[in-house]
This record gives C-alpha cells, structure tokens and sequence, in this order.
C-alpha cells in the first residue's frame, strides 16, 4: 500500500522500520517514528472522525496535545481498550488498532447528517437545557443516543491486564517542557548539582526545535538538542522523563507527571513491565517551560478535513516527512506562519498563496516569499473554506486594517489545504492550576501567567517570548535562578547563537469577518470539539450570558478532553467583541487538572484488587473460611457473618445459631471490637470526662458499660471499659468506632486537659477475643482453666479475672452482649487459634456452635441493647433512648455531653425516643428504614414519626421483634403505629419495650 | 495536597498524614453548666470561616498522633507557620510580600 503523502526525503522516522495498523476497520502502513495521526496523513486519511453536534466530518488539525478531532479509542482486544487517546500523541507500533470515537453508525453516512436540517434547529446553545429536558422522562432516551452519537469514547468491559505505578519523586527543581528554554534551564540547573527532573510530553525531548529549520551555533537545532540530552543524561541528579506529561499541578509545589512508558510498545505492556506510572512530585522550585499553542483562525466551514493550524504542517513535513495535501493556500496574522509555506514549497509542493491579513506587512519574510516566487495577498483573509468531505477552494477577500470589515469581492483559490494562524496562545494551564488568574498581555496578544503563590519561575515561550533566541536565553536565566532558589550555586548556561529575522508586528485577529452576519455565514466554528460557532457565542451573548463562565457553560465552549487548548481564545475575542468590550475586560476560564486525559489505570497504580484497601482479619479468620462463614465487612474488618451448613438458608442458620446459644452454648469472634489502653495517674478522672456515667468507684477487677457523647449531648459510641489497675483501665469500643474514639481521647488530652497524666493507645490486634455465651458457658470454661475460680458469687457478672485459660495468659471477662451467662476470653493474638480450637475439641459435647455478627444482633435485640451508629445517628442522646441510667448528672466534672443534652431542643417534648415494636402479624419482618405515621389514611404529606433502627426475626420468640425511634414514644406504650411499605402494604405494630426477652436480667446471673 | 511541617516531628510530611480539626484557640468553656443555651450553640457550632489567615489545628494522625496548629492562608493555602499546642501563632496578620 502507498503512503501518497509521504515525502522521499527528511523527516525523523525510521523508514527501515514498517509497520502495519488499523484505523476505523482498515489497514495501513507507517514508520518507526510516526504518530498515529502523521501516519494516517501519510496515508491520505482526510475524515477521521464526525463532530459532536452537527456530525460533521472532521480532520486532522493540529500535531500535539492541542488536537481536538482526532480522539480515538484504541486497543486489539476488550480488555485493552483505552479511551480518549489523541492520534498526534499516539506514537505508532506494530499491529495498533483505533477506532474513531465519533461517527455512529460510521463515518461516511451519519445519521445527525441526514437529519442535520431537522436536528440542527435543535441544537443551538444551551440545547441540552432547551430541548431535552421535556419530557423528563425521554432524557434518558435521548442521551443514550445523543452519546452514542456524539463519541465520547467507552471503557473496557475486561479488567485492565497491565499493572501502573505510583512513584514519589522529591526535586530541588522540576522543568515542565523540554523545548529550547525547558532544555537551556536544566543545564544551567543540572551544572550546579541540583537534583533536576525534566519532563516532556513527547517521545522526543527538544519540542519546537524538533521540527524547526534554523540553526544553533551555526548547526542544525536538533544537534544541538543532542548534545544537551547527552550532557544532562550523564549527571547522576538528572532525571529525563520523556512520554510524561505534567498533568497536574497542585498545593505547594506538588505535582502529578504521567509517564507512559510502554504505550508505544505495544497494545499490551511488555511481561514484567508496568505500563504507565504517575510520578508524584515534591518540588522546590517549578519552572513551567510549557511552549505555546498556535492559535487557529475562525473563518466559514474552518472545520474543512485540510484546514490546519499552520505549525502543524510544518512539524508533519519536517519531523515525519509527511505533506498533508498538494495544494496549499496559508492565511495568517504574523511572520513565524510563513515557515509552513517554505517547508510545503520545499516539501516540492505547490503553494497557491499566503493570505496575510496585515496590509502593513513588508519584511523578511515577505521578501523571501516573494523570491521563491509564491503569490503574497496582503490585506486579505480567507472567509469560508469550500469542499465537502474535504477542502477544494478558499474564499479569499479584502481586508480592512483593523480587520473588522471586508473590502471588495471575494475571489476563489483553487487548494486542497488551508493552513491558518492567528498567532500562539502561551500553555498556561499548569499555571492556572495553582489558582493563578493567566494576564492578558496586549504586545503578546495572549494570556501569560499571572502571578503566583507557589514557588514557581517561567520560561521562554509561555511568558509570550516567542523568539528563539529570547526562549534559550531565558530558559538559561531562569534554570539557574530556580536552582539558587533551592540553596545551590548556579550560573545561566551560555545560550547558543542564533540567526535571527525581524518580524514585522503580528495583528490581533480571531474571527474573520464575512460579508453575512456571524448568525447567517457559513459556520464559523470556535471549538471544534464540542461544536461551539461564533454566531453560538454570540447567541449566548445575546441570551444574556455576559460572564464568560456563563458563556462556557451554556454553549459547551471548552467543555471536551481538550479544555478547548485551541479554541477558548478565540471564543473570548467573540464574546468580548459581542459584548462590546476589551477581553482583558471580559476576562478568561480557569484550566484545570488534568492538562491532558490520564487513564484510570495510572491513577489507581497499584492500588487495586487485593491493594485498594487494607483488609483486617482476626486471628481465627482461616477457622472461619475452613467452616463455611460468610464474610461481611465492618470497616477494614472481615467479621464472619453467619456460618450456614449446607442446603440452609440464611434464615435457617441464624435461627439455629441464636437457638444453640441460648439453649446451651455458642461462641462469636469479637477480635475487632476496638480496645484502648489507658494509663496514668489520671486514667480514671480522665474516663469520668469521656463517659456520662460514673467511674470514680470502680474498683480493680470490675468493668461497666459506658456511653460516650458528643459536646452536644447526642451519643457516638458505647462499650464497656474495665478496671486494670488503679492506674490502668482497658476501654473497648464498636468494630467501626475504634480509631475515631482513640483520636476523640486523644483530642480532648492534648487540646483540653494537657495537665491530666493519661496515655492511651490501640490495643485491638494485640488480643483475640471469643466471647462464650449461654447456659453451658461455664462448664465449658471450667474444663479449660483451672487458676480462675468461676464460681457464680467468686467470679459475678461485671467482674474480670487473669488467669490461664487452654494453658495460655488470658483475661475473661464476664460481660454479656447476649443477655446469657457469658465470658470474653482475651489471648495474645497468637494464642487465639489454638485457644479457639480447644474451645471446640470441649465444646462439642456441648453443641458449641459459631455464630456470627448476624445472630450477635439478634439475641441482643431480643435484650434490647442498642449498636451505636445503628439505633442512634448522631441526633440521639442518652434520654432518647431510654439509657438515663447511664447519665451520672451529679459528677463533679461537667462531663462531655453533659450540657449539650441539657439545650432546649433536647429536653423538649416530642422527640424521637427509642422503642420496642411489635408487628401485630408476628411473622411480618418490618424493613429497617420504615418510616410510622398515625393515620396511614391522612392526606399526603403524611406526618412521620421516626424509623424502625433494628429489625429481625427471634426464633427463640418466635415472632419477628423490632426497634425503632417514635416521636415521645416513651409515653406511648401500648399504642398503634402504621408502617406503609414501599410495595404498598401497610404494617401495625404495637409500641412495646425493647426488651422483649428475659426482663428482669435473670438468664445472666446464674 | 498540602505538604504541612510537624512541629512535633521536626519534619515536612505529606497531607496524608494528617487530619484537619477545625478552628483552633477555641476554649472548651471552664463551667459548661453555667453557659445560656446561645452560648453553649455557639461554642458548639459557630466556627469563623475568613478569606485569608486562619488558626487551625491539624493531627498528624498517621504519625505521631500529636495535636498542633497552623496558620494557613485560606485563599492560597499556603501555610505560614505551624505551632505546637498552647503556644501562640506568631503570624496573625499578612506582611505585603504575604498577601496574596
């Protein structure tokens, strides 16, 4: 197959090395050393993708990051699949397969074409909020249409197969650009032994002087490129990061590098080799060498397949030897243009004419244009590109000076491209990541970076110095004071010499005007991503929207994956125009991270499967896997769940677990409750502060359930904590509460009361806890220990012992989550298995039984105990729920809580108080969530009066028994409520206790 | 991400270490049973919330769980200073080189 744009000579690609690829269903052949795009314009491909609101066709406009039509969706297989890749910055290998991302059904015949004269009255401005929003209900039909269509690219079904890493980096000075000045910085920086990391979006380091025909030091730009990669890959504090675009730039100088290391490889990463990291970089000085970006002009149908951006042609001849057309007619506003009609006429290609919109022009430039013999209308713009699928004449007509009305009629030049600049826009979109507002600056008739609050210089072409011999001289100042900044001695590199050409002052022209009106021209597109014209922006305007912000929401301007690098300029100018104002006064958007799309793979490194998130297991986790336990999570935890025998249901085995353990014994894992050391000599007053109850007599060998508040009255956690030592207590608290609670103690320790002598910290791994509950519970015990007197009266309920239990140090409490006799024996973590195991080898003949977190709730819902963060919500104290047993008001220390519980709103009537609730059809499991009225009948709204908190079926009750929160529902015993159900029934239940088994606590003290 | 100095450490750490606190130099009241209701609210919830410096206090939670304060420029987040607990900011206004 021919490439019939390739030219025979020049370029830097590798014409030994072929390759074969894929676009669109078809294959191709390229170089080593093409982009995607270069080759695809090498092979004639002029249609490449269909815009997003009008459909229509769409080519190759630019040559890096800025692109905004050739977005592609690559990848051989499902599981390869990546998104949003921009074919200028898509190097090429062997067997690559893209596909455009718009075009549906396909690129030639769309279905938005064919309904375009129906659908494009559709589709002004704002169309989504005009027209889509009515009927509600359609939207939904529309945007799975409107997407398909419009090409926003799809995720892969398959998991990634590639790994990505995440790398920290610290640097003295980071250079973001290796162009002229991001390379003269780091070799004055690298010389003075700073640590320097220069990063680049392009395979090769060198930027603009890649591509470029003048002469350093009298030899071509790239030796010079060269030589300085040379120098600065042999300092050992030097590191060069190619295919790594800064893509972020954060807080205090942090900043986010995505480095594709294997993309141009391959559709996979090599074995054993990660395919893209995210280097995470401190840095202590920042120099934003990030270029500029040529700016298009806005003329009728400019999004022609041939209109380009006037330095892309010239990087496609120069570093790819790739002529995109024939016959080239080049409009421009400024000198440097005039190198893409030298390089096309040198490429041997025809150049029909420069279209200068200065009459004033009369240079250099001008001269060698009119001695190479090429036709120069000065005082001209082209005013709308002709062609269908593809470029075949431009408009061409008199200008006037200030560029604001045409002069004469317009003549047609025969051409198949139309290169077009208006100038460069400095790349402040990493500036303006810091929150730095970008300048206008009217000699550079651009925005430049504002000022900064990060430790942060600038370099060459992003501070609007666009001479190259301004950029090399700047870059070497500007590395050399980043450097001494960070502590070291640096003297600015001596800047290479180059010949220079005066340029004749470019002009400010965005828009070029036609003989219509911008409503009635021929579409003159601003953003070519998202379909914005001028005569949009203008409507927009004209609608009201006179904040920019506004404008860019309401017609999408700047809205793609480009951030509207190309267009956002222009569409300032036609607002500011419209509005009749200066656009400094009009003033600009904000970029923000990211600079260019950055797959999800690099974001999430290695953090993934088995490594998003730490997970916790206890001791006897392997136990409960080997016996079937299903698993539910409580933060980090794997807490077992139930442990169901084969053929039972969830139902079945909860029923059988809670009926084991009340019948005769069962055993739970507790390992996770959180446990907290606390010592000192003010352990205790330090308690008496945290809990609302009272802890001044609790004496050694005792533990007391405790209840913890917020200043404002309303309970967070709960747990029992027990007396060690006089100077020493053990707190535990809920699974998911732990570390919140040490950092609250910790909090008022530090902040509030320094003087109390306290420490506390987490003991929660360093114990297994296994908690025996039932009427077997101390014949069980008493088989395993023989130095703890388990008698009822030596060892009663609410007291500790240490002892040795199963031949290992344990501590037991008897305390009860279960209403049972019940002992928590604690072990060093290690010990936990093996004391576990004994527990069952003795166990059996009791019908020991595991039971999980699901059984656990149950049996103590039947007592009525309470879970924080289930039956409270942060808007429920002590009193709500009935617990005024454990508020000790007279305490010397006004507690915490303690005045909180005591503001009006609490001590009002009608609030939410917890209750027991009993369907009137036992069988009936109230969903947890329900919410009770009075009348189910009322007229809507209906009052409510509060939600069910806990809900279970008790097979030791037979009935299902619930909890929940009713206004003054204390005062209501006995009374109906109604629960209307989401599948419209509606349940009674009867307010009752919430202690619905065993009231008088009698099951515990045997 | 903040890149916040621990007073205690004696080092720079990543803003993953640490958790905001709110407000700093608040006084939990010496005798809370003698506040009125208004005054309890707002020790409770009223918070200054300036555009420019502000008192703060940080844990360096995944450190060494210590308490401190910082001064930060809620505008530019940049941090001034940072200060272990009961000593007093030193910054309490911005220099003209400071404002941002």
């Amino acid at each position: 197959m021919t490439q019939p744009n390739r030219l025979d000579n020049g370029g830097r690609i590798d014409r030994s090395k072929h390759l074969t690829f894929e676009f669109n269903g078809r294959r191709y052949k390229g170089f080593s050393g093409d982009t995607l795009a270069s080759a695809l314009l090498a092979n004639g491909v002029d249609v490449i993708g269909r815009s997003f609101k009008y459909s229509r066709p769409r080519g190759i406009v630019a040559a890096g990051a800025e692109e905004p039509n050739a977005v592609f969706q690559l990848g051989a297989t499902e599981a390869t699949q990546v998104p949003n890749v921009r074919a200028t910055q898509q190097e090429l290998f062997n067997g690559l397969v893209s596909q455009p991302t718009s075009g549906w059904p396909n690129l030639q015949f769309d279905f938005l074409g064919v309904f375009g004269s129906i659908l494009g009255r559709m589709l002004p401005p704002g169309f989504y909020y005009k027209t889509f929003m009515f009927p509600q209900a359609a939207w939904e039909t529309y945007e799975k249409y409107i997407r398909k269509a419009a090409g926003l690219g799809r995720s892969p079904r398959d998991p990634d197969v590639d790994t990505y890493d995440h790398l920290n980096q610290h640097t003295d000075v980071l250079i973001v650009g290796a162009g002229p000045a991001g390379l003269s910085a780091a070799l004055s920086a690298a010389r003075s032994g700073a640590r320097v990391i220069l990063a680049d979006e392009q395979a090769e380091m060198g930027g603009a002087l890649l591509d470029s025909r003048e002469t350093l030091n009298g030899k071509p730009a790239s030796n010079w490129v060269r030589d300085a990669l040379k120098e600065l890959s042999g300092y050992d504090n030097v590191l060069l990061l190619p295919r790594a675009t800064v893509n972020g730039y954060h807080d205090h100088n942090f900043l986010t590098i995505h480095e594709r290391r294997t993309d141009h490889l391959g559709d996979r990463a090599p074995a054993n080799q990660s395919r893209q990291r995210l280097h995470r970089v401190r840095a202590k000085w920042v120099i934003l060498a990030t270029g500029a970006h040529e700016r298009p002009l806005v003329y009728g149908n400019n999004d022609l397949p041939g209109c380009m951006l006037a330095s892309a042609v010239s990087t496609y001849i120069n570093r790819y030897a790739v002529a995109p057309g024939r016959r080239l007619v080049l409009m421009t506003t400024n000198d440097n243009a005039y190198r893409a009609a030298f390089d096309w006429q040198d490429a041997g290609r025809e150049v029909v004419a420069i279209v200068d919109t200065r009459a004033y022009a009369d240079g250099a430039w001008q001269d060698e244009a009119n001695r190479r013999g090429i036709k120069l209308l000065k005082g001209h713009a082209v005013i709308d590109a002709q062609g269908k699928m593809r470029v075949t004449g431009a408009v061409v007509a008199g200008l006037n000076t200030d560029g604001t009305q045409l002069t004469g009629k317009g003549e047609v030049l025969n051409c198949d491209t139309l290169a077009s600049s208006g100038g460069w826009s400095p790349a402040v979109h990493l500036s303006c990541h810091t929150g730095s507002r970008p300048v206008w600056d009217d000699d550079v008739i651009g925005f430049v970076p504002g000022k900064t609050v990060q430790k942060q210089l600038t370099a060459g072409a992003v501070t609007g110095c666009f001479s190259l011999a301004d950029c090399l001289a700047d870059g070497a100042r500007i590395g050399a004071e980043a450097a001494t900044n960070a502590g070291f001695n640096a003297e600015p590199a001596a800047a290479p010499s180059v010949r220079c050409r005066p340029e004749t002052r470019p002009m400010a022209l965005f828009c070029v005007p036609h003989y219509k009106p911008n409503s009635r021209a021929p579409k003159q597109f601003v953003d070519f991503q998202t379909d914005v014209t001028a005569a949009g922006i203008e409507l927009a305007t004209r609608e009201g929207f006179e904040s920019i912000e506004h404008v860019k929401r309401y017609t999408a301007m700047g809205f793609g994956t480009d951030q509207g690098k190309l267009g956002n300029i222009n569409g300032m100018a036609v607002a500011a125009k419209s509005l009749n104002q200066s656009i400094p006064e009009t003033g600009t958007t904000i970029f923000r991270p990211n600079y260019t799309p950055v797959t999800f793979g690099a974001i999430a490194g290695r953090h993934c499967n088995d490594l998003f998130e730490p997970k916790r297991y206890s001791a006897m986790h392997e136990w409960h896997v080997e016996h079937g336990a299903l698993f539910e999570e409580v933060g980090q935890w794997k807490r077992p769940w139930y442990f169901p025998k084969p053929n039972e249901s969830m139902q079945q085995a909860l029923d059988r677990e809670c009926l084991a353990t009340r019948n005769s014994v069962g055993i739970l894992d507790a390992s996770t409750l959180g446990k907290i050391d606390i010592q000192g000599k003010d352990a205790r007053e330090f308690i008496g502060r945290i809990y609302t109850n009272a802890w001044a007599k609790l004496a050694v060998g005792k533990c007391r359930y405790g209840l913890m508040c917020k200043e404002d009255g309303m309970v967070f956690d709960d747990g029992v904590t027990s007396c060690l030592a006089e100077d020493h207590f053990l707190m535990t608290t809920t699974t998911g509460g732990a570390a919140g609670v040490l950092e609250w103690l910790e909090f008022y320790h530090q902040t509030e009361w320094p003087e109390l002598e306290v420490y506390m910290n987490t003991v929660t791994d360093h114990w297994a806890t296994m908690t025996i509950a039932g009427p077997n519970a101390r014949k069980l015990l008493s088989e395993l220990t023989d130095d703890i007197d388990l008698d009822r009266d030596n060892f009663k309920f609410m007291d500790w012992r240490q002892g040795t239990v199963a031949g290992v140090p344990a501590r037991v409490f008897r305390i009860s989550f279960t209403g049972e006799l019940s002992y928590e024996i604690n072990v060093q973590a290690n010990y936990g298995l093996h004391v576990w195991e004994k527990l069952f080898e003795h166990g059996a003949k009791y019908d020991l039984t595991p039971y999980g977190t699901e059984t656990m709730h149950i049996l103590r819902a039947e007592k009525g105990f309470i879970i924080a963060g289930q039956d409270t919500d942060g808007s429920v104290h002590p009193y709500d729920l009935g617990m005024s047993w454990a508020v000790k008001e007279d305490k010397p220390f006004s507690f915490i809580g303690k005045r909180g519980m005591k503001r009006e709103d609490c001590v009002r009537d009608n609030r939410k108080q917890l209750v027991g609730l009993k369907t009137k059809d036992p069988s009936i499991v109230l969903p947890e969530g329900a919410q009770a009225v009075d009348n189910p009948n009322h007229p809507k709204p209906v009052p409510m009066l509060g939600h069910v908190t806990s809900s279970y079926y008790s097979a030791n009750l037979g009935r299902s028994i619930a909890m929940g929160v009713i206004k003054n529902g204390h005062k209501r015993m006995g009374e109906t409520v109604h629960y209307p159900l989401v599948d419209g029934r509606v349940v009674e239940a009867e307010i009752c206790s919430t202690i619905f088994l065993d009231p008088k606590g009698e099951r515990q003290n045997v | 991400m903040f890149y916040i100095y621990c007073p205690y450490c004696g080092e720079h750490r990543e803003e993953e270490e640490f958790h905001p606190k709110g407000q700093a130099h608040l006084s939990r009241p010496t005798d809370p049973d003698a506040c009125s209701d208004e005054e309890w609210g707002d020790y409770l919830y009223f918070r200054d919330n300036p555009r420019g410096l502000h008192h703060e206090i940080w844990v360096h939670a995944i450190g060494c769980r210590k308490f401190f304060n910082a001064t930060r420029d809620t505008q530019s987040y940049e941090i001034l200073e940072t200060y272990r607990m009961g000593d007093a900011p030193r910054v309490t206004h911005f220099t003209d080189t400071q404002k941002s």
